[in-house]
């Protein structure tokens, strides 16, 4: 026995006899009729007169980019417990769809005490959390009559359905963009939190964002991934981390992992772990590609034939003859005259030069060679030149379009059959970034296609006055600055009306005048089809487990009155309550694919598989194949590594002090970086992680997944041990933004001079008073400040102090 | 008579926690409690060269329930005899009827599988989910599994198939109490008198 488990015995000695103190405190007579009524219970459980367990299908699909298949049992209208999928063979590739942690635990949510139950509107200051019970029909008419005035004095510009992800079923939140467009629309948005600064960036690499299948691994030598977590991230049994695992154990490749934090896909899955400080992997890219070139390991013929931009050769004719290649770029014969050596990238990244020199030397020998990228690297100030970057690697060797390699992005996987409510179209032209919906509100009107990235008109013409916010934590928790955010709501006359759906009253929802609440998606007719799933495809079919409890209601029978109220409920649903729109859209997409079973069939059996015809998803391989017949979307139909695209946005927008865009994919300094001035006064790099204790904030509230995963601040002893901090000791984490309370794991598993929390966390301040964080919620710390390009959150890209409490 | 075991494939698993909360849903557990853990085993240091760090860092995950052992130290530590073996089994089962809470069995077993559910002042452990067993069905982690890491079964065709490694650090030693478990060892495994690393998730455990 070692001392670790020495330990251990002795925390669960102290318990029981805590534990003990408490039954002899109670008297040996209540401790006695409670073992008796325990029994009793228990007989009675098992009397015949009891009522049947029923079990319905349903699903998990909250935000994880997974999705998965759950059984309920219901007895009593109550759930139970909850089975996940145990049909068919589970063999690899027609494998069950098995729920992960959390939604093995989503009888705690529907079952919680703490579940909104009744509609209310704000009494207190926005933002205070001070609610008061209304009626349904007060609820229908304040929503219908404050959107027709806002409608009336602002237009529909002036209307912003939110970001938000906390229900992906396909039946469900498409209401909300239906009805919003039958009233006019809204003001678009682009980009998501997610992955807006790669989607923004690679399509003038690529002409799209595009990615093999995972799966396909098993046909690699070799796997690079940057960032890539998919492990913790997707965790779901017919999701990326059981394709992966099978890929490796079938296929044997080796598997190289950077990343600052030693996560877990790099404990379980990776061969080497190659740590490297945050928003400097582009670094680390330039100068294996120093390498690949000096040693001659490209592959000419694939850059001569599907590329533009790697060498004189291949410029365009706008930048030729003036060392604006690629290959001059990383030699040192560009503009800066710097080569991008293995020496140089070392005192950017922290990687050592040996290691970098080695890392190439692999890439440019391993055939098919796999590079992946997760969505943590884009995720940051310079996110945008990071992702483009990391994809020169696949370029450089010729790995793209081919088994067993990919392009450099992140993962993809295998669709068919998605179908949802019909939306019909946003009549409004005007778009913004999605994450620049704070300024709209402050300062809209400042706000322009130069400088801000509006897109359909030249600058914003109204602020947003009303917020739709559907089964979304974005409004502030995940958002943004969150001190900032609540500022800017705290002022009623700048955005008028904020109407909030959901389960629980979450931070954003405590900025809700008008608070409804929702059915879990289990709790309604509810379908969703795969996101992402390696090379089976699925869909879920369920039916409401309960009954709906006390006062909830689903969107659509609040949408459906207010549309009546609005004059326009017939039009709204068309004469289909809930059921039949599940049915209706099936159907429609059984008219398209004939080979789904009938919509009584997908009833009874919850779930339909399917594996992909092509074997893996391969990105771009008719590119690969036949570059004439099948260009790519980019100006020049090939690769743009020199993209004149954008050079062009380089000359005409209108770029704050220290963003920057690079015609070509290299590496740029982000604000906020390591080398930012600022860390004189906060030295400590903060990205955030995807904790499997959530999926984003959903069952942040959940009490066995809070003990299971508690919030936690990752703190390598180097750091700790300056600043005198102990495990498990309670620490703040402050900025110029914020300061958050939390508790510091202090782990080897981190690079010394980063930290980092799981993103997601319940924030939880006194937003009157210190407005200190004791929810460990990391955006209390991150800027609203936008990337160069993607003009979207730079939330892995935080400079903070720690310091013991 | 037969032995119920479990085998643990350590390298498929990632540390989800997906077969301790699948066990705390279908036995409605409180956070305190779980009669599955997943522990963390961390080891490694970084040192600093000029301005670079370099390191030795590693840490795996292991999952761990009751044994079911041959020699279980918590019945034979408990003086009430409520802890029993079944015959046709092997499964190790406490008699809440019989039980006092004394604690006795949490105390005396290596592995803490006992927990004292101070609530109704009786110890409780993993059954193997003896009702689902009866049924012909597995215990509902090893079916949970994301990464189908667990198995069930006879523990001596599980040892036939997959060998007899029984522990890794940051286990006990299996001579302590015969434990009916296998494992294919993960990546980084270390042996149980490992001084290179500790136990890094204690307040996860329950």
């Amino acid at each position: 026995m070692n001392d670790a488990m020495v330990s251990r015995r002795g925390f669960v000695k102290g318990s029981a006899l805590a534990g003990l103190g408490v039954a002899v405190a109670g008297g040996g007579a209540f401790s006695l009729f409670g073992c008796s009524s325990q029994g009793e219970q228990q007989t009675g459980a098992s009397e015949p007169t009891e009522s049947a367990e029923q079990v319905f299908w349903g699903h998990c699909s909250v935000n994880c980019e997974g999705r998965c298949s759950l059984q309920l049992h219901v007895k009593d209208d109550e759930v139970v417990w909850v089975e996940s999928d145990n049909t068919g063979d589970d063999e690899y590739g027609n494998h069950q769809i098995r729920a992960c942690l959390r939604g093995r635990s989503i009888r705690r949510w529907i079952n919680h005490p703490d579940r909104l139950s009744v509609p209310m509107k704000r009494v207190g200051k926005r933002g205070e959390g001070k609610f008061e019970q209304i009626s349904w029909n007060e609820a229908f008419d304040m929503l219908a009559e404050n959107y027709t005035r806002i409608l009336d004095e602002y237009g529909p510009e002036s209307i912003w359905n939110h970001y938000a992800s906390g229900v992906n079923a396909s039946n469900i939140g498409s209401f909300l963009s239906r009805f919003i467009n039958m009233n006019g629309g809204c003001l678009g948005r682009y980009g998501s939190y997610s992955s807006a600064q790669i989607s923004a960036a690679l399509p003038y690499l690529y002409g799209t964002r595009a990615a093999n299948s995972n799966s396909d691994i098993v046909n690699s030598k070799l796997v690079v991934m940057f960032g890539e977590n998919s492990v913790e991230t997707k965790a779901g049994g017919a999701g990326p981390t059981y394709h992966l695992e099978q890929a490796l154990e079938q296929g044997g490749a080796k598997v190289i992992v950077i990343d600052p934090r030693y996560s877990d896909t790099v404990a379980t899955r990776a061969d080497q772990w190659i740590p490297i400080r945050p928003g400097t992997d582009a670094a680390l890219v330039d100068a294996v590609a120093y390498v690949l070139i000096s040693e001659d390991l490209v592959d000419h013929d694939f850059l001569a034939k599907y590329c533009i931009g790697y060498d004189e050769d291949s410029m365009p004719e706008s930048a030729k003859g003036q060392n604006k290649s690629y290959k001059a770029y990383i030699m040192g014969e560009g503009a800066d005259a710097v080569a991008k050596t293995p020496a140089w990238a070392e005192a950017i990244t922290g990687v050592a030069a040996d290691t970098i020199t080695e890392l190439a030397r692999e890439i440019g020998t391993a055939k098919p060679c796999a590079i992946y990228q997760g969505k943590g690297p884009q995720r940051q100030s310079n996110g945008e030149q990071t992702a483009r970057a990391i994809c020169m690697l696949p370029v450089l060797t010729g790995n793209v379009g081919i088994n067993g390699g990919n392009t450099g992005s992140d993962l993809d996987g295998f669709y068919f059959s998605t179908f949802s409510v019909p939306t019909g179209d946003n009549p409004v032209e005007t778009k913004i970034a999605t994450f620049t919906w704070t300024d709209a509100i402050d300062h809209g009107t400042d706000m322009t296609k130069l400088a801000n990235g509006v897109r359909g008109k030249d600058k914003l013409e109204v602020p947003i006055k009303m917020i739709f916010n559907y089964a979304g934590n974005t409004i502030t928790n995940q958002h943004s600055d969150i001190n900032r955010t609540h500022e800017i709501l705290q002022d009623e006359s700048k955005c008028e009306f904020i109407v909030v759906w959901d389960t629980f009253l979450t931070d954003s929802a405590k900025y809700a005048d008008l608070l409804l609440p929702d059915l879990m998606p289990v709790e309604q007719p509810n379908f969703v089809s795969n996101d992402y799933a390696g090379n089976m495809g699925f869909i879920i079919m369920g039916q409401p487990v309960t009954s709906p409890k006390f006062e909830r209601k689903t969107l659509y029978s609040v949408l459906s009155e207010v549309a009546d109220r609005m004059g326009m409920k017939d039009e709204f649903t068309e004469g289909r309550d809930e059921q039949a729109w599940l049915e209706y859209c099936y159907e429609e997409a059984r008219k398209k694919d004939s080979e789904l079973p009938t919509f009584e069939e997908m009833l009874a059996q919850g779930i339909y598989r399917r594996k992909d015809p092509d074997g893996h998803h391969v990105a771009l391989k008719d590119f690969r194949d036949d570059p004439e017949a099948n260009p790519l979307e980019t100006p020049s139909g090939k690769i743009e590594i020199y993209s004149e695209a954008l050079e062009e946005i380089v000359a005409t927008w209108e770029l704050a002090e220290g963003d920057i865009i690079n015609p070509l994919p290299v590496y740029a300094p982000g604000v906020e970086g390591f080398d930012d001035p600022l860390r004189e006064t906060y030295p400590l790099q903060m990205p955030g992680y995807h904790y499997k204790a959530r999926a984003h904030s959903s069952y942040g509230c959940i009490d066995v997944l809070k003990q299971a995963a508690p919030q936690e601040l990752w703190i390598n002893p180097v750091d700790a041990e300056s600043r005198g901090i102990a495990d498990g000791e309670t620490v703040k984490v402050y900025n110029d933004r914020g300061t958050v309370e939390i508790l510091a794991k202090v782990t080897p598993r981190i690079l010394p001079g980063v930290v980092s929390m799981g993103q997601g966390a319940w924030h939880e301040a006194d937003m009157a008073g210190d407005k200190v964080d004791r929810g460990g919620c990391i955006n209390t710390l991150t800027s609203l400040r936008p990337t160069p390009l993607a003009k979207a959150n730079p939330q892995h890209t935080n400079l903070v102090e720690v310091a013991k409490l | 008579m037969s032995q119920y075991g479990f085998y643990f494939n350590g390298p498929r698993c990632t540390g989800c926690k997906t077969c301790e909360l699948a066990c705390k849903d279908y036995h409605d557990l409180t956070p305190e409690i779980a009669f599955r853990n997943v522990y963390e085993y961390t080891g490694g240091t970084w040192s600093q060269s000029g301005s670079l760090w370099s390191d030795d860092v590693y840490s795996y995950y292991i999952s761990s329930a009751c044994n079911h052992c041959d020699m279980p130290a918590c019945m034979a530590n408990c003086a009430q005899g409520a802890i029993s073996k079944d015959q046709k089994t092997g499964i190790v089962t406490i008699d809440a009827e019989k039980c006092i809470g004394c604690g006795l069995c949490v105390e005396s077993c290596p592995y803490g599988a006992p927990k004292l559910d101070a609530e109704k002042n009786v110890a409780v452990k993993c059954d193997m989910c003896a009702d689902r067993v009866a049924e012909g069905l597995v215990p509902v982690c090893v079916e949970a599994c994301p990464l189908r890491a667990l198995e069930f079964g006879e523990i001596e065709e599980l040892r036939s198939k997959y060998g007899d490694v029984a522990a890794v650090a940051p286990l006990p030693d299996p001579s302590e109490t015969s434990p009916n478990v296998v494992m294919t060892e993960p990546r980084h495994a270390k042996p149980i008198d490992d001084k290179t690393g500790a136990l890094a998730n204690e307040i996860e455990v329950a």
